[in-house]
């Protein structure tokens, strides 16, 4: 294979990696916090896509995706205060069920909102036609955007975590909520931080990804999909192992489509998430330990 | 069988003979056809009831199993083997008389290989697979669980929707009648409408009949010490992981026997049957039902079946199914037909009752 | 408990709000059945058509109806899925006692109730386009879209006069993507081209450079994308990110204006067979079609507010064909379906269609127009 070949596979790995990636990282949030998996996320980035889009209409890019970004955020306090705030003592059965409810109804309500049409946001730089050469091959500017805005939310979430003390109750509410109770962290409220902070990040990740794979109604489940894929094989909480994790799958398909048909390509890749769960559920990048003292 | 047991199942052997007799005399056959279907999806249903109320594992790849069984007796019985008469192994099934002769819609004759042979080998197929695919399956707890049965499912789908042999996107049709003993044929002719609707309601009531006696036997005791506490379980002596997988193949086998027959019954299949979103509405059923609860089962998957199959909810089925579940595990994790609910409803058509009563009075 | 105990009421309500909503008034009506893919993943498709259908039945019943009755339309909204399309070809013809079905939008749910409506002796005018659905010819079942192996032979001839020998071919894995994938590679060899490569992408896939490189790395002289999805507008813009310089070629299928605006500047130049509903205001005058085109077009978007779609115009034709026969025979099935058969030269959306014996499809190969996108507008393609 000429190298600039292999160069494009490459490239066209990472485009579709920035996008699982991207997705990924909103899965993390909640689960750090609540220890559950929000099945709607690609809900919330389909949301904030929706938005922008009919936003765009009547004002410029960069705030109609701020107010998206904002509007998706009240959708996910709303969520929780309606639906997740009701559950006393939820067993991850039950989240998992309530979560997969409520992608299928915010799926729903998009359809009868807007319509069965696809759209999609300008890109926000360039057009359409407008591509990079790096050494050979060619990658679109969206992509790097996509990128560049992953690593953004992956160091924004890395300091928020880790310094901020909201972050640090956030995290102390996923090992232990008891413990985390005594010492007064409100719990509740952290949970509805962490919906509307993934609910932000998804919306955010919508738009970024909106001018490459556009938008429509049911768009988020297959996303969400991909997003739980490599947000495993990362290992779940783990936002740079999303990022890794994402990447891997992306290079992992294009690679694929250059020797297997293209129509099993996503059978390839849940196979590979399969093979890593019987092997090592705690993922790539998560500790095995803590994968073992978790309860489920 | 215990009395418990017998009573229930009479009472739903009367209400399937009652409600023939009924629909029959009103000239109104024709809702057989859609309550055969709900038949046959609350039998995958049954069987997931069992794995995720009584052994407390989730299962969000049902709908593969359902294909297994559907695809693969649609491929073996639409075969046409006297076009490949030459090849030893067709010489081996003719000579041994496992092929039958039907009539297709276009009226020619087609020689295929009996459905009998298919089911035969669809279960022996799903139980093999859901016996190879449980072993590390359901090693997994919680999440991983969930989303390790969901890949399982994205698989079957991805596969059936990209090979040839299993017709693409467009599936199988044209399957032939599934002739059964004695002049009984499961098929999709309007004539054969009244057996049918038996012929499901008997498998559904034997499904029952046996998922009752397996629960309350000493392994239903087991699962559902599983479904309170593994560690516990196991520190009891129960084999939970052998527990879990024998549930879990016998789920699988239940929803392959449902995708043989309904696919005759249909005289044919598509790779809707595997989608995520179909495991996903069993689920909901289940949920519905009250988890642990094999009546609430067969009663929500009948009803919601039934109406969701006769298109009740327009373009809104969707959207229904996805506020069940978030109604019913909000509001009512123990299902929808629990005693509490009929006692809330009696109470409040006894006050309205007596309200009008005092209405009138006045 | 309160609430709870409003829930479970209100639930009783809504199954008993079911079961009173079977009562349906009956009356001096002509029952048309139709199953569309109103919602799920064929959506495109089916709520085009089923509101065109709507909107039809609704005009010829403010205007008095046919032959003296009004027409009653009862549409499903099947997702797409075949067991429902079953479940309510069986519904529609035993229970409803329907005239005749319009629809399914895919092939997949046709090919399963065709055998239905054959039993049933009940009319089925299919939106869907693989040539399966009348190829054997069954007594009771037409179908309005144009034939895929015209399409394919249209898009050859442009390539053969461009010079065009090896060609790779992309398409969607849903019945009108392999149907058509299936006609290109059996038509290909008649004009002397070769596919070099044959790929099938997911319905919803978001991102194809992975596979144009493989194109790209074959050197293919043109690329076709047989599909009807969106991703019609992520192979142009992922071909120009590769610098793919070579002409594409789209189906029938990119027949709705909305595919060629999200494409924007990457659409420009795409070369794809079409009916003529989308160039209707370049026909000129006394072309045959240009009144129903213009007609149907300024109906339906005033009504809905959105642009036609090639699509929606499948369901107006399979309406229209149907109220003609019924002008001409009367409400009698059979009568109708024989009158159907007889049809010649009957202007829809789709063409002049020709009914015969042999032909349930009607239209030839003249019902399409080579189209290419011209600043963001479909124009008819001229040859350089």
């Amino acid at each position: 294979m000429p190298f600039e070949q292999l160069l494009q596979y490459i490239f066209s790995g990472i485009t579709s990696g920035s996008i699982y990636a991207i997705v990924a990282i909103g899965f993390n949030i909640i689960y750090n916090t609540t220890g559950i998996i929000n099945f709607a996320q690609g809900e919330f980035l389909m949301l904030g896509g929706m938005t922008a889009i009919s936003l765009h209409s009547f004002m410029p890019l960069p705030l109609a995706i701020l107010a998206a970004v904002i509007i998706t955020s009240a959708v996910g306090a709303l969520i929780d205060f309606i639906f997740i705030r009701r559950l006393k003592s939820p067993s991850v059965l039950n989240m998992v069920i309530v979560t997969i409810g409520l992608s299928i109804m915010i799926r729903e309500i998009a359809l009868h909102v807007w319509d069965e049409k696809v759209r999609s946001l300008p890109y926000f730089t360039g057009s359409e036609v407008t591509s990079i050469n790096i050494m050979g091959a060619y990658i679109s500017p969206q992509v790097l955007w996509v990128l560049g805005v992953s690593g953004v939310i992956v160091a924004f979430l890395g300091v928020f975590f880790r310094f901020t003390l909201t972050g640090r109750s956030m995290r102390a509410c996923a090992s232990n909520i008891t413990a985390a109770r005594l010492c007064g962290i409100n719990t509740k409220n952290m949970v509805t931080i962490s919906f509307m902070l993934s609910a932000a990040i998804g919306a955010l990740a919508g738009c970024v990804i909106s001018p490459i794979t556009q938008t429509q109604y049911d768009c988020g489940t297959s996303l969400a999909i991909k997003g739980f894929t490599v947000a495993i094989l990362g290992g779940l909480g783990n936002s740079t192992g999303a990022v890794i994790g994402g990447i891997i799958i992306g290079l992992l398909e294009a690679m694929s489509i250059s020797i297997m048909p293209l129509a099993y390509k996503d059978a390839i890749s849940i196979a590979i998430l399969l093979i890593i769960l019987f092997a090592r559920p705690s993922g790539l990048l998560g500790k095995r330990e803590a994968a073992g003292l978790k309860e489920f | 069988m215990r009395p418990s047991v017998y009573i229930p199942v009479a009472v739903l052997t009367a209400c399937i003979i009652a409600f023939q007799i009924i629909v029959s005399a009103l000239n109104r056959e024709f809702y057989l056809t859609q309550l055969t279907m709900s038949a046959y999806y609350s039998l995958v249903i049954l069987g997931l009831t069992v794995l995720m109320g009584y052994a407390g594992q989730i299962s969000l790849g049902h709908a593969a199993f359902f294909a297994m069984g559907g695809y693969t007796t649609a491929v073996l019985t639409t075969y046409n083997l006297a076009g490949a008469a030459g090849n030893p192994l067709v010489k081996l099934v003719v000579g041994l008389g496992l092929d039958t002769v039907s009539t297709n819609a276009y009226g020619a004759q087609t020689q295929h290989l009996s459905p009998w042979v298919s089911l035969v080998v669809a279960v022996c197929l799903t139980a093999a697979v859901a016996f190879l695919i449980g072993i590390p399956i359901l090693k997994l707890k919680g999440h991983y669980l969930a989303m390790a049965t969901l890949g399982f499912g994205i698989i079957v789908y991805r596969i059936v929707l990209g090979t040839r042999m299993f017709g693409e996107a467009d599936g199988i049709s044209d399957l032939p009648a599934f002739r059964l003993a004695g002049g009984l044929a499961v098929g999709g002719d309007p004539g054969l409408r009244v057996q049918n609707y038996y012929i499901a309601a008997f498998l559904l009531v034997a499904g029952v009949i046996l998922l009752t006696n397996l629960i309350d036997s000493r392994p239903g005791r087991a699962l559902r010490s599983i479904h309170g506490s593994e560690e516990a379980a196991n520190a009891m002596g129960v084999n939970t992981a052998r527990y879990k997988l024998s549930v879990f193949v016998l789920s699988a086998v239940f929803a392959c026997i449902a995708g043989v027959f309904l696919t005759h019954f249909n005289g044919g299949i598509g790779p809707s049957e595997a989608e995520v979103m179909k495991s996903v509405s069993y689920v909901a059923i289940v949920a519905v039902g009250g988890m642990a609860n094999l009546w609430g089962a067969l009663v929500m998957g009948v009803v919601l079946n039934y109406l969701s199959l006769r298109g009740y909810f327009g373009s809104y089925d969707e959207f229904v199914f996805g506020c069940i579940l978030i109604v019913i595990m909000l509001f009512m994790p123990e299902g929808l037909l629990i005693k509490e609910n009929f006692r809330i409803l009696a109470d409040t058509a006894v006050r309205i009752v007596n309200k009008c009563r005092a209405g009138k009075q006045e | 408990m309160s609430f709870k105990k409003i829930l479970v009421v209100f639930v009783c309500l809504a199954f008993l709000a079911v079961a009173v909503s079977c009562k349906k008034k009956s009356g001096e009506t002509i029952k048309i059945g139709a199953i569309f893919a109103v919602t799920g993943p064929a959506s495109f498709l089916g709520a085009p058509e089923a509101k065109t259908a709507q909107m039809i039945i609704d005009e010829i019943n403010s205007s008095g109806g046919v032959d003296g009755k009004s027409l009653e339309l009862i549409i499903k909204d099947s997702t797409g899925s075949p067991e429902k399309a079953i479940s309510f070809a069986k519904q529609l013809i035993e229970e409803n006692k329907v005239f005749a079905i319009i629809g399914p939008s895919t092939s997949g749910e046709t090919m399963k109730i065709k055998a239905i409506c054959e039993d049933g002796k009940t009319i089925l005018l299919s939106c869907a386009a693989a040539e399966d659905i009348v190829n054997p010819v069954a007594k009771y079942v037409f179908k309005t879209p144009q034939k895929d192996s015209y399409a394919a032979e249209k898009i050859f001839e442009v390539m053969k006069k461009k010079g065009i020998t090896t060609i790779g071919v992309v398409a969607s894995n849903d019945g009108f993507g392999l149907a058509g994938k299936k006609q290109l590679e059996t038509i290909a060899p008649k004009f002397g081209i070769t596919i070099l490569i044959g790929e099938v992408y997911d319905k919803k896939a978001t991102d194809l450079t992975g596979v144009l490189t493989k194109l790209k790395a074959n050197n293919v002289q043109a690329v076709v994308n047989w599909s009807i999805v969106p991703a019609q507008s992520i192979v142009p813009k992922n071909m120009k990110q590769l610098n793919m310089n070579v002409p594409l070629f789209q189906s029938h299928g990119f027949g709705n204006i909305k595919y060629a605006r999200e494409a924007g500047a990457a659409g420009e130049g795409i070369i794809f067979p079409c009916g003529r509903l989308l160039i209707v205001d370049t026909l000129p005058d006394n072309h045959p079609q240009k009144a129903v085109l213009a007609k149907y077009k300024k109906n339906y978007e005033g009504k809905y507010g959105e642009d036609v779609s090639t699509f929606g115009g499948h369901a107006y034709d399979a309406v229209m064909i149907l109220v003609e026969a019924i002008k001409k025979a009367g409400a009698d099935k059979e009568k109708v379906r024989d009158a159907i058969e007889s049809l010649k030269g009957f202007a829809g959306t789709g063409g002049i269609f020709n009914f015969s014996v042999q032909d349930h499809n009607g239209l030839a190969i003249d019902s399409f127009d080579m189209l290419t996108v011209k600043g963001g507008k479909f124009v008819k393609y001229e040859d350089k």
